[in-house]
């Protein structure tokens, strides 16, 4: 057991002690300088930031009606919304650009009736990783949902709570762990999109190209900026996921 | 047995674990000498080919495997600058074929390739939708913030060449997007995403109806000059070298000047 377990860590850390190793450490602070590094994780914090937002505004109540009503089809709505979870995110973002593109079944009469158009500009961006990430947020809730006990909600509701006061009041703070959990999942895949944003949102120095992208640009023509860029990437997703990571388990729900 | 060879290595570096592999390189040179001791031009190569090059390159390959029997011609389009990186840091691979001298002296310069020759001249052109939204007439009408245009990026060949033209004709140019190469410039144009997007005019060629090539005058129209090469590290040297004289030959050429690139 003791075999396979270490082969899986070092399978796992070794290529990232390989961005260590190869790192330009003496020159690091001055490429970083001259690349779009600030720009690029500026807009990557911001909008795997709101990405985040919009997937607790919608995928709380999302998980909720999945784990506490009984529709027919039920299955079916549970299987597409975790759909982006499986799919590669190139497709979702091409999909993305059909239904919001210019040219979309949607973003068409957006273009004639308001003159917006959301490929090449952040909102795309926001709109690709919540696409991506959404689903992480959701699954890890509604498992909550179905784990907790109901009895507390019942036992509100026949005190004379109304229904969103138990759900404000007791169902959100049983689930308080798992959401946070499913919200950092969430942010930190949001941060690592690539595939959706290059496809729907483009890439535009300041203005589209997140981290990832830049680091994909980087190694194509400065391998070095693109090994520092990795390694930024890198730290700031270690740093966020140590710090939450006790909550996390804590809460006993992942 | 050469394939295996090139798949593990293929293996070992997608595993970052390619220093643990060190017994693969001397397993392709001797296949390589094996290949050429034989002087027949058999067995497999892979080409890394610039983007502009998918529709001509496929057609080479085709035609070259049609002239000999039993040789399979892999093909991968990329960047040209990313392919450099890829060669550079062994991706196993015989020939190489770029969008621009500056990719190759790239891959000259790192000892993966000696004596590249230059094969095909290719111009720009402005491609937009059919129904051309943007009302483009010419270079200076993407000038201004009301036409939608995408680039390559200026690093790989296709963005330095449209940067050249913005140069000749005086004007500056704020794309809406940077696209990784020539094709997915294309792709935006094809669905409509963009007004328009400086290509060659071989991929407007290529891209028959979809869309519409708007020429750009020669006294402000830039070039770009496509140089190929064998790969020292070729695993099949001798079927590598036969590729690279059949696109320098005369059937090499009306492929593609049929594809709308100028003679070197």
């Amino acid at each position: 057991m003791l075999v396979p377990a270490l082969v899986g860590v070092a399978f796992l850390v070794v290529p990232l002690l390989g961005l260590l190793v190869r790192a330009p450490w003496s020159d690091a602070w001055s490429i970083l300088r001259q690349s779009q590094a600030a720009e690029a994780l500026r807009l990557s914090l911001w909008t795997s930031s709101l990405a985040t937002v919009i997937a607790l505004v919608l995928g709380v109540p999302l998980a909720w009606l999945l784990a506490r009503s009984s529709f027919p089809g039920l299955r079916v709505v549970r299987a597409l919304v975790t759909l982006p979870l499986v799919l590669p995110p190139v497709v979702g973002g091409v999909a993305l650009l059909l239904a919001f593109g210019r040219n979309g079944f949607i973003g068409r009469w957006l273009d004639a009736w308001f003159g917006v158009t959301i490929p090449f500009s952040p909102a795309a961006v926001v709109m690709a990783e919540t696409f991506v990430a959404m689903p992480f947020l959701v699954v890890t809730v509604e498992g909550a949902l179905r784990a907790a006990n109901r009895g507390y909600e019942d036992a509100a509701a026949t005190l004379g709570a109304g229904r969103l006061t138990v759900f404000r009041r007791v169902t959100l703070p049983m689930v308080a762990p798992s959401l946070a959990a499913g919200a950092v999942l969430c942010w930190a895949r949001a941060l690592g999109e690539f595939g959706a944003t290059i496809t729907f949102a483009g890439s535009f120095p300041g203005r589209t190209q997140t981290m990832p992208i830049a680091v994909y640009y980087a190694l194509e023509t400065d391998p070095d900026a693109a090994i520092l860029l990795s390694l930024v990437l890198l730290l700031v997703s270690v740093a966020i996921l140590v710090a939450l990571r006790d909550r996390w388990l804590r809460g006993g729900s992942v | 047995m050469r394939r295996t060879v090139t798949t593990t290595v293929a293996v070992l570096l997608g595993l970052g674990l390619a220093g643990c592999g060190s017994s693969s390189p001397s397993a392709s040179t001797t296949a390589s000498a094996g290949a050429s001791a034989g002087s027949t031009v058999s067995g497999d190569i892979t080409v890394l080919a610039a983007a502009s090059l998918t529709e001509s390159f496929t057609t080479l390959g085709k035609q070259f495997e049609a002239a000999h029997p039993g040789v399979k011609v892999t093909l991968s389009f990329g960047a040209s600058s990313a392919l450099a990186t890829q060669i550079t840091s062994g991706a196993p691979a015989d020939v190489f074929a770029s969008a621009s001298a500056k990719n190759m002296d790239a891959v000259v310069s790192a000892g993966d390739a000696t004596s590249p020759m230059t094969f095909a001249n290719n111009v720009m052109e402005i491609a937009v939708p059919p129904s051309n939204p943007g009302r483009v007439t010419g270079v200076e009408s993407l000038a201004g913030s009301g036409v939608k245009t995408a680039l390559c990026q200026e690093q790989v060949p296709c963005g330095a060449t449209a940067a050249k033209v913005f140069t000749n004709a005086g004007v500056t140019v704020t794309p809406v997007t940077l696209e990784p190469d020539v094709k997915s410039v294309l792709s935006k144009v094809t669905l409509g995403e963009v007004d328009a997007g400086l290509v060659y005019v071989t991929d407007v060629r290529a891209a028959g109806d979809k869309v519409t090539g708007i020429e750009i005058p020669a006294d402000v129209n830039a070039s770009t000059s496509y140089p190929i090469a064998t790969l020292s590290k070729a695993p099949n040297a001798a079927t590598a070298q036969a590729f690279v004289d059949y696109v320098l030959s005369a059937e090499g050429s009306t492929v593609l000047t049929a594809a709308g690139f100028q003679k070197p």
